[in-house]
C-alpha cells in the first residue's frame, strides 16, 4: 500500500516530471496562458499517462523487445485521440483553444517516459497510479505557471477578472510578454530554482566543470 | 517470455494490437461524430448571430437562428442563386476548386490567393425587405488568414457588427480583434462614401470631429499589420470582387 503512495505522491514535488526531469516542457509552454485550458489539458494529459502506463503494463510480458517502443506509442496514440475526439464532441469551445496540443500529448516525454520508465516492469495497477501521480505532478507545474500568466498577462484567473485591465477601463496594465510562450520559460525557471533552493538534494551533480582561467585578465590582452 | 522475440510472435502482437486500437479508435470516431458536427455547426451559428449582435447568451442557439435565412449567392452576378443547394455548401471547398473560384493575381487585397464565386450569406428579415444580412470575409492578417462574419443594416453600408471567429495572430496585441470594446467601435460605422469603399482602420482615437470619421475606426494598438489586415480584407471583400454588386443589387431590390 505504502508503494501506492509514494507511487501517487512522489512524483508531485520530489520527483517531479517537468521540475526534476525535465519532460513535457513543450506542452508546459504552450497551453498556459488561462487555466481553464490548462486545467483540460492537465486532466487529459493524467488519464493518458494512467491509461497508457495501465494497458502497457497488462500486455508487458506479451511485447516482444523489438518493437516495444511502436507498441507503447501504438498505445499512447490510440488514447490520445479518444480523448480528442471525446474534447471536440463535449468540450468544443476549449478543444478549439487546444487545437493541436492534444494531439501533441503523443509527443509528451511523459506519456512515454513513464511507460517505458515504469508500466514495462511493474504490475497494472500500480502503474496506473504511478500514471495519475506523474500527471498530477505535471499539472502542479501547469497550474502555478498558468495562475502567474493570467493573472499578470490578462488580468483575470478562469475567465473572472480580478486586476480590472486598462483596456477594459480598469488600473491594471498587462504584461504581454506573460500571454506568449517564452515567458513560461522563465517561469519554469524559477519553479525548479525555488524548488531545488528548497529540497537541495535535486540539484545534479555539474557534468562539467568550466576551468578556472590560468592566465589574468590583464595578462591575457 | 524467451520466444517474445521470435518473428511469429512479433508479427503476432503487431498485428493484434494494432486491430484493438483501430476498433478503439474508430468506434470513438464514429460514436462522437455526430455530437461533433453539431457542435461546430452551432459554433458557426452562434458566431454568425454574434456579428450581428443578435446572440442572447443563456438562450438555445437553435432557436435563435431561426430568425436567420441562409442563402448562396453567386458573387460575379451579384444575386441569389440556387445552382448550388445550401445543404452542405462549404464556402472553403468552393474556394479551392478552380472550376468555382478565380485566381486573384494582383488584385489579392485581402491575401486569399483564390476568390470564390459563391458565397454563403445569411440575412435577417423577411424576403425583400430585410433588416440586416451576414457576410462571411476573410483575409490575411500578421500570422494567420482571420476569418469573421461582418454584419450591414438594412442599407446594406452602415455596419451592425464585426466578429473574427477563428485567427491566429498575437494574444494582447492583434488577438485584441476579440475584445469586446473594439469590437463595439464598429457598428454604425459606414462602409462605403460616395460609393466607393472608404472603411479603414486609423491610428489614434476616432472621434465625432475626425474628418470622415464615419468610415474611420480606431486601429488596434501595437498591432499595425493586423489592423492593416482588417482593413485590407474589408476593403476587398466590400469591393468590386467582393460583395459590392450583391449590395447594390440588396440596395436596388435586384438580388
Amino acid at each position: 500500500m505504502s508503494m501506492m503512495r509514494e507511487a501517487l505522491t512522489k512524483p508531485i514535488l520530489q520527483n517531479n516530471p517537468i521540475a526534476l526531469q525535465i519532460l513535457g516542457i513543450c506542452s508546459a509552454l504552450a497551453v498556459t496562458s488561462s487555466l481553464k485550458v490548462t486545467l483540460v489539458m492537465c486532466i487529459s494529459v493524467t488519464l493518458v499517462t494512467a491509461c497508457s502506463s495501465f494497458c502497457v503494463s497488462l500486455i508487458r510480458n506479451q511485447i516482444p523487445g523489438s518493437i516495444r517502443i511502436i507498441v507503447q506509442m501504438v498505445i499512447i496514440a490510440s488514447l490520445v485521440i479518444v480523448v480528442d475526439q471525446l474534447l471536440k464532441a463535449y468540450a468544443f469551445a476549449i478543444s478549439k483553444q487546444l487545437s493541436v496540443f492534444v494531439g501533441l500529448i503523443i509527443t509528451n516525454c511523459i506519456v512515454m517516459g513513464r511507460a517505458e520508465g515504469f508500466a514495462m516492469k511493474n504490475p497494472p495497477v500500480a502503474s496506473f497510479v504511478d500514471g495519475i501521480g506523474n500527471g498530477l505532478g505535471y499539472s502542479v507545474v501547469l497550474f502555478s505557471i498558468a495562475v502567474v500568466r493570467e493573472l499578470f498577462g490578462s488580468g483575470k484567473l478562469f475567465g473572472y477578472e480580478i486586476l480590472p485591465v486598462v483596456t477594459d477601463g480598469g488600473w491594471y496594465v498587462p504584461n504581454g510578454l506573460l500571454l506568449l510562450p517564452p515567458s513560461a520559460f522563465f517561469l519554469i525557471g524559477v519553479f525548479i530554482w525555488v524548488l531545488r533552493s528548497v529540497k537541495k538534494e535535486q540539484v545534479e551533480k555539474a557534468e562539467f566543470k568550466i576551468t578556472k582561467n590560468s592566465r589574468s585578465v590583464k595578462e591575457a590582452f | 517470455m524467451a520466444n517474445n522475440d521470435s518473428t511469429q510472435r512479433t508479427l503476432l502482437v503487431a498485428v493484434v494490437l494494432c486491430i484493438v486500437c483501430a476498433l478503439v479508435v474508430a468506434s470513438a470516431a464514429v460514436m462522437l461524430k455526430p455530437a461533433q458536427v453539431a457542435n461546430k455547426a452551432l459554433d458557426r451559428k452562434a458566431n454568425i448571430l454574434a456579428a450581428a449582435g443578435l446572440l442572447v447568451p443563456g438562450e438555445s442557439i437553435e432557436t435563435q437562428f431561426e430568425q436567420v435565412t441562409t442563402k448562396i449567392v453567386d458573387l460575379r452576378t451579384g444575386k441569389f442563386t440556387d445552382d448550388i443547394p445550401v445543404k452542405g455548401f462549404e464556402q472553403s471547398k468552393v474556394a479551392k476548386d478552380t472550376d468555382t473560384s478565380i485566381a486573384l493575381g494582383d488584385d489579392d487585397l485581402a491575401k486569399i490567393k483564390r476568390r470564390e464565386d459563391y458565397a454563403m450569406v445569411y440575412l435577417i428579415g423577411k424576403e425583400g425587405h430585410f433588416d440586416k444580412v451576414i457576410l462571411p470575409v476573410r483575409g490575411y492578417g500578421l500570422w494567420s488568414t482571420l476569418y469573421g462574419f461582418l454584419a450591414l443594416e438594412n442599407d446594406f453600408n452602415t455596419v451592425a457588427g464585426l466578429g473574427f471567429y477563428e485567427h491566429g495572430e498575437t494574444p494582447g496585441l492583434g488577438g485584441e480583434v476579440d475584445n469586446p470594446k473594439w469590437k463595439a467601435l464598429w457598428p454604425g460605422k459606414e462602409i462605403y462614401d460616395d460609393g466607393e469603399v472608404a472603411i479603414q482602420l486609423v491610428k489614434g482615437n476616432v472621434d465625432a470631429s475626425t474628418p470622415g470619421a464615419v468610415n474611420k475606426v480606431d486601429a488596434l494598438s501595437g498591432a499595425t499589420l493586423t489592423s492593416r489586415g482588417v482593413s485590407n480584407l474589408l476593403r476587398f471583400w466590400m469591393g468590386e470582387l467582393g460583395y459590392e454588386k450583391f449590395l447594390s443589387n440588396l440596395r436596388s431590390g435586384e438580388a
